[in-house]
């Protein structure tokens, strides 16, 4: 994005909302921020609907305030809780359908490409679990196979949650939710696994009660799709509402399930990407000394 | 350069070759960035010409999506990220496909796609057969419907400058009839190798490119998708009001670029034959053989079927006594439309159909038409001019 473009014009100052204001002035564009600046900037993320609590719109929160290059990041959404957040958020973003999602971002992706050859243009692909690893698994994995340059993340908050709680493939096995009145029969999708096996050159588990970390594995995954291969960034956010939990209390289940081992946080860096990933280390702690 | 230069003006040359063959001479001619293909008879002929136009270097990006419903969205997300785009598809393709169709209208994307119509599968068929037509009249797109290849040729180049105009910024679907246009060969006129359409340029678009090189960058302020109130629904309706009022509007353009959206002959005529696609090749047929007999029959040759020429039909027939609609699938949904166009239709014989394959023998019109002017009370045309 050129500069110039994230600007009030003339005479419109005093009509334009404050939140819009603060954006032109202190927003993330061109900065270089992340999660640890959280608090000194204004955020991307606007006021939004999602329910009080919930850990998929802290764990949004946190994505968008780690994206490396916001002014160059365009994310494609897909139906369900977020897209009703995706609204209210500062960068570029399409919402098309239930379960396309990685479809038209392979599309977005490379039409970028062609217009833009001299930049990076970032395309993340920001969905539910129902839409990743249910209705839309075949165009996931096939933009995988495909070797596309784009980062898929999933919010798995282990049910369908925009439609009233329904079991999808990432709930936890036995759990009783609508559609599986005698209790879900399989164990949650190991998608993590496949997304490896299916060409994925990073792949990471993560959730928000990590912050600091599932930055850090926010801002790998999208780097590492900018060179080298399709990266899966797969974040544990269980839907207190639809689970029927008090909502102060998601992130102590989030770290309960962590310690009880069912979630566990992992990463997959392939050797190219490590390499890359290091490389790139280098060079930014050379910039920093000059 | 002047599109027009390109589709009337420029010297043609004659070659003798397919629709598939056409469809690609007419994507050579495009300037298109992006095609994405998937294989279904009759189609993918075309879809592999185009890939050999990626590789002599007319496209700058090709590949083969994973199914129909994955490449329509993945032209959607292309088109949106300011590429021209082109794919098609054939009957149970554009079945699979079906959720993207409004989709692209409701984003205003030019996306050109088309369709070599063959049945779907009630019992499965492979043959030609256009009943998927019917089930895309509502969509949102605007829809032309080629009679032979060179129609197939010119109706695609056109497509993208009616497709593009600011003013209207929507898909359209050019649809053919499969294997009779895609299979066979025919006297094709074509416009120089050299020739081709501008670039697409986005920043003439109505709607902000994906990019974040276009402004807006924060795209609403208050989401209306989840505010259950009257207004949310208000500002709904009309978006949905103002694709069809763009449709609308596509009128001028492609009476500027095809020069209507039908075709009339001899409008004197007191008796109609009125069709689209290769029924008008067989209708032009059986005219000959009427008027041979006596039975003096005009021919209305439907091009675009959205925007539908509601008011031109009127006018041509207004003076009609009888108007029958051959077409090859087995709903009719050519006659309805006609039905609901025009004043007094019980004028209109909706007949004859084929389908699950069939051929439309010339014998099959002309028998319609005799049996339909021997109802009690039909005025025989004989070759007197009309009123
Ligand atoms: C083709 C289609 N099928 C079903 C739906 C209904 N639907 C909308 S959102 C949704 C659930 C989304 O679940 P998930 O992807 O897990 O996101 P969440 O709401 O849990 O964040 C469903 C089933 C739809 N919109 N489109
Ligand atoms: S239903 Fe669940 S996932 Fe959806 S907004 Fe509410 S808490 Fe979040
Ligand atoms: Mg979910």
């Amino acid at each position: 994005m050129s500069k110039g473009l994230f600007r009030i014009s003339p005479g419109f100052e005093d009509v334009m909302p404050a939140e819009y204001k603060e954006l032109v002035t202190n927003g993330p564009y061109g900065r270089d921020l992340g999660v640890k600046d959280l608090g000194t900037f204004k955020e991307l993320i606007e006021e939004h609907p999602l329910c009080a609590g919930c850990a998929e719109a802290l764990a949004l929160r946190l994505i968008l305030a780690s994206l490396p290059s916001p002014e160059d990041t365009v994310i494609v959404g897909s139906t369900g809780c977020s897209s009703l957040l995706f609204t209210q958020v500062a960068v570029q973003n399409i919402h098309s359908l239930f379960g396309n999602q990685n479809a038209v971002a392979t599309g977005l992706k490379r039409a970028l490409r062609l217009r833009f050859p001299d930049k990076v243009k970032d395309v993340v692909v920001i969905a539910g679990d129902g839409a990743t690893v249910d209705i839309g698994l075949d165009m996931v994995m096939q933009s995988w196979f495909r070797r596309e340059l784009i980062t898929t993340i999933m919010l798995d908050n282990e049910v369908y949650a925009n439609t009233g709680g329904q079991e999808s493939g990432m709930s936890p096995q036995g759990a009783v939710l609508y559609m599986a009145p005698l209790g879900k029969k399989f164990p949650k999708v190991n998608l993590p696994e496949i997304a490896r096996e299916a060409g994925c050159a990073y792949v990471a588990t993560i959730s928000p009660a990590l912050p600091r970390r599932l930055g850090k594995v926010v801002r790998r995954a999208i780097l590492v799709a900018r060179e080298i291969g399709p990266s899966y960034v797969q974040v544990f956010c269980p839907c207190p509402t639809n689970f029927k939990w008090p909502s102060a209390q998601v992130l102590q289940k989030i770290r309960d399930r962590q310690k009880e081992g069912i979630f566990k946080v992992r990463e997959y860096v392939s050797p190219e990407a490590e390499a890359y990933l290091a490389g790139l280390e280098v060079e930014r702690q050379h910039d920093e000394q000059e | 350069m002047d599109p027009e230069y390109l589709f009337s003006e420029a010297p043609r040359r004659q070659v003798f070759i397919t629709g598939s063959e056409a469809v690609a001479e007419a994507v050579k001619r495009a300037n298109v960035d992006i095609a994405i293909a998937y294989p279904i008879t009759p189609q993918s002929e075309s879809m592999h010409l185009v890939g050999d136009l990626y590789d002599q270097g007319y496209l700058k990006d090709y590949y083969r999506g994973e199914n129909e419903f994955a490449v329509m969205a993945a032209v959607h997300g292309a088109s949106l990220g300011g590429g021209r785009v082109f794919t098609a598809t054939s009957g149970p393709g554009t079945l699979r496909a079906m959720e993207m169709f409004p989709v692209w209208a409701g984003s205003r994307q030019p996306v050109v796609c088309a369709f070599m119509c063959r049945g779907v599968s009630l019992p499965p068929s492979i043959q030609p057969e256009n009943i998927e037509m019917a089930m895309l009249l509502d969509v949102g797109m605007l829809m032309f419907h080629a009679e032979d290849a060179q129609d197939f040729l010119d109706m695609i180049l056109k497509a993208y400058a009616v497709a593009e105009q600011p003013d209207v910024h929507l898909p359209v679907g050019v649809f053919a009839d499969g294997f009779f246009v895609t299979h066979t060969r025919s006297a094709v006129l074509l416009p120089p190798d050299d020739l081709k359409l501008a670039a697409y340029d986005p920043r003439r678009a109505p709607v902000p490119t994906f990019d974040m090189e276009t402004p807006p960058i924060r795209l609403v302020r208050d989401p209306l998708l989840n505010k259950s109130n009257f207004i949310s629904y208000a500002a709904n309706a009309s978006w949905h009001q103002e694709i069809a009022a763009a449709a609308e509007r596509a009128r001028k353009h492609i009476r500027r670029y095809m020069g209507g959206l039908l075709e009339v002959e001899d409008p004197a005529a007191v008796v109609f034959l009125a069709a689209s696609g290769t029924a008008v090749s067989q209708s032009r047929e059986a005219i000959k053989v009427l008027r041979a007999e006596g039975i003096r029959v005009g021919l209305i040759k439907i091009m675009s079927i959205r925007p539908f020429p509601v008011r031109e039909i009127e006018a041509v027939t207004a003076h009609a006594d009888l108007i029958v609609v051959p077409e090859f699938n087995i709903g009719g949904w050519l006659a309805r439309e006609i039905k609901a166009a025009i004043d007094n239709n019980r004028r209109v014989v909706g007949g004859p159909r084929v389908f699950g394959g069939m051929t439309m023998p010339t014998e099959l019109i002309v028998n319609e038409v005799r049996n339909a002017l021997s109802r009690p009370g039909t005025r025989q045309p004989g070759m007197r001019a009309g009123i």
